[in-house]
């Protein structure tokens, strides 16, 4: 694997009076999708979140590209080049699809070929262009948060559940256009679908009760049952 | 509402509506158009007032959560600063030039709302920043400083009341006919509704607009995208205590007489305006504050004993219809 771009050391979370992350270590080597897995309350989204400055660690550290990043603010995070895909998907359902794009693009000035590009993957996004957020079905929405998150080049991309409640055939969709952005960027992808996470990830964690349990490959992962049996059970729906 | 009804309803123009409805209603409960239109009149440039008063807290309370129940004493401020400008004007305000009735007004709006930016400045890093996100004490601590403020304007300007004085060429009445309307009152509703044009214009045209926009809907996602919302907050703080004093330099020339209380009795009108229109949204606070200044007007000459209580019952009917106020910017 390539050298880490984003790791995590002993970092430790909590939320109130809740002790949500109990010392994460993980490593996210630059390129690819690399998938956290985890049944629901194990601690997913309190680590995507504590990455992206949105709840504080106590404890440990976080770099990214080399840089401690641990105390440093959100939107000084985002301009390092983090994009963050919220599990609600964080769309302002009052603003356009253009509004929403305009907003995550540089000085608000799109880059033609890159939005083509987005148009190419998402052909819905030039469709409803100018209707409001809020009138897209659940998968058109996901496809504005991620065509958002991808209007600027980013290093990495924090992707919370994104095919949570979606039909399988725009699954499926969604498995291509992944691929496709995983060429430019890497993608750190929290998941309960299995099918969709081992279509993708090429590194897996699997985290429990605020814990990495497991870390390895995910081809490794999906060609041995007996492990499978071992840290899926933890979680969710594993076929 | 059947769904039916409900886009029915919608599609002429849904809530918006609500003000030409109370008026019908109002104009058969009257009955003598004279005095319809002038009421009516009196209610559209008491709501303007209200919106400029009410629309920067209802933006404050949308973009950052924050409950500022100091907002009064910009007006409070506003009110008097207008005040003692007018004074000062002397003959510019009195004499027959309506060029120089004009500036001094204008110059005493201006020195009210710059006088609210920069006090709102002030107020937003020393007293609200550090109770961000937590209402209990965001309350106590504005209210307190409302105390603190109205005591700052006793002790400059006395406990008398202070007559404020309207320049020449806003006093009278336009006559049409058996129908009268004050000048004033042209003149603030003109001015309300110049204020919400370039307001909606800002918001819906431009970027920090657009940000601001995003930003009531959901702060923590523009943060993620890479802005500094806090930032965009003390701006949005300025702009909307600047337009609180504005409206109360508006409302002292409208009363012709203030006290330091004049804060504090309007406060109840903006929060409900706030409230019934929905939180973070300009257009809500605009139909809010127009349906409020009706209202006030119409009881007030039709139940003159229930317009205190009119408003309030107001506000409790439209919450149990649209628990969310009539135009959110954001659902749910």
């Amino acid at each position: 694997m390539s050298e880490s771009l984003l790791r995590l050391e002993g970092v430790h979370t909590d939320i109130a009076q809740y002790h949500i992350l109990h010392g994460i270590s993980l490593d996210v080597p630059a390129g690819g999708v690399h998938v956290l897995l985890g049944r629901n309350g194990a601690g997913k989204t309190t680590t995507l979140r504590t990455i992206m400055g949105l709840w504080r660690a106590r404890q440990g550290t976080i770099r990214f590209r080399g840089q401690d990043i641990t105390a440093m603010q959100t939107p000084d995070i985002a301009r390092l080049g983090v994009a963050f895909v919220p599990e609600n998907m964080g769309i302002f359902g009052g603003l356009t699809v253009e509004e929403n794009m305009r907003l995550a693009a540089h000085g608000g000035r799109f880059d033609s070929q890159r939005l083509r590009h987005i148009f190419e993957i998402f052909p819905a996004m030039e469709k409803f262009w100018h209707n409001q957020a809020s009138s897209l079905s659940g998968g058109q929405k996901q496809m504005l948060a991620i065509s958002r998150a991808i209007i600027e080049k980013r290093d990495l991309i924090l992707i919370d559940e994104p095919t949570k409640g979606l039909a399988p055939a725009i699954i499926r969709a969604m498995i291509e256009a992944f691929r496709e952005i995983a060429t430019e960027t890497t993608i750190l992808l929290v998941e309960q679908n299995f099918h969709f996470a081992s279509a993708l990830g090429q590194s897996v964690a699997v985290i429990d009760d605020g814990r990495i349990v497991h870390h390895g490959l995910m081809s490794d992962l999906v060609a041995d049952q007996a492990l499978q049996n071992r840290f899926l059970s933890l979680s969710m729906e594993a076929n | 509402m059947p769904k039916n009804l409900s886009s029915i309803f919608e599609r002429f123009g849904g809530v918006m509506l609500l003000p030409v409805a109370l008026g019908l209603i109002a104009f058969v409960l009257i009955g003598r158009p004279s005095t319809w239109i002038t009421l009516t009149a009196a209610g559209l440039a008491m709501g303007m007032m209200i919106f400029l008063m009410a629309s920067g807290l209802s933006l404050i309370f949308g973009l950052m959560d924050v409950l500022n129940f100091g907002h009064s004493a910009f007006v409070s401020f506003g009110a008097f600063i207008a005040a003692s400008v007018l004074a000062w004007s002397g003959v510019w305000v009195s004499g027959g030039n309506a060029g120089l009735n004009i500036l001094a007004l204008m110059s005493a709006i201006a020195a009210a709302t710059a006088f609210g930016a920069l006090a709102g400045w002030a107020f937003e890093r020393i007293i609200v920043k550090p109770v961000y996100k937590d209402h209990l004490r965001q309350i106590l601590i504005t209210m307190g400083a409302l105390i603190v403020a109205e005591e700052l304007i006793l002790m400059v300007w006395g406990g008398a009341p202070i007559p404020v004085p309207r320049p020449a060429v806003l006093t009278g009445s336009l006559v049409i006919g058996d129908v009268a309307i004050e000048v004033y009152r042209i003149f603030a509703f003109v001015l309300g509704l110049a204020v919400y044009i370039a307001m909606h214009l800002a918001l819906n045209r431009t970027r920090i607009g657009l940000l601001i926009r995003a930003g009531v809907e959901n702060r923590e996602m523009v943060e993620a995208l890479g802005f500094r919302v806090d930032r965009l907050f003390i701006a949005v703080f300025m702009a909307g205590s600047a337009l609180a004093a504005a409206g109360g330099a508006m409302w002292a020339g409208y009363q012709g007489l203030i006290t330091t209380a004049i804060g504090s009795e309007m406060m109840i009108m903006v929060f409900i305006v706030v409230i019934i229109g929905g939180l973070g949204s300009i257009e809500g606070s605009l139909l809010g504050a127009i349906l409020v200044g009706l209202m006030a007007n119409y009881v007030a000459f039709l139940f003159p004993k229930m317009s205190l209580a009119s408003n309030m019952i107001l506000m409790m009917a439209i919450l149990l219809w649209r628990p969310f106020g009539l135009k959110p910017a954001v659902k749910g």
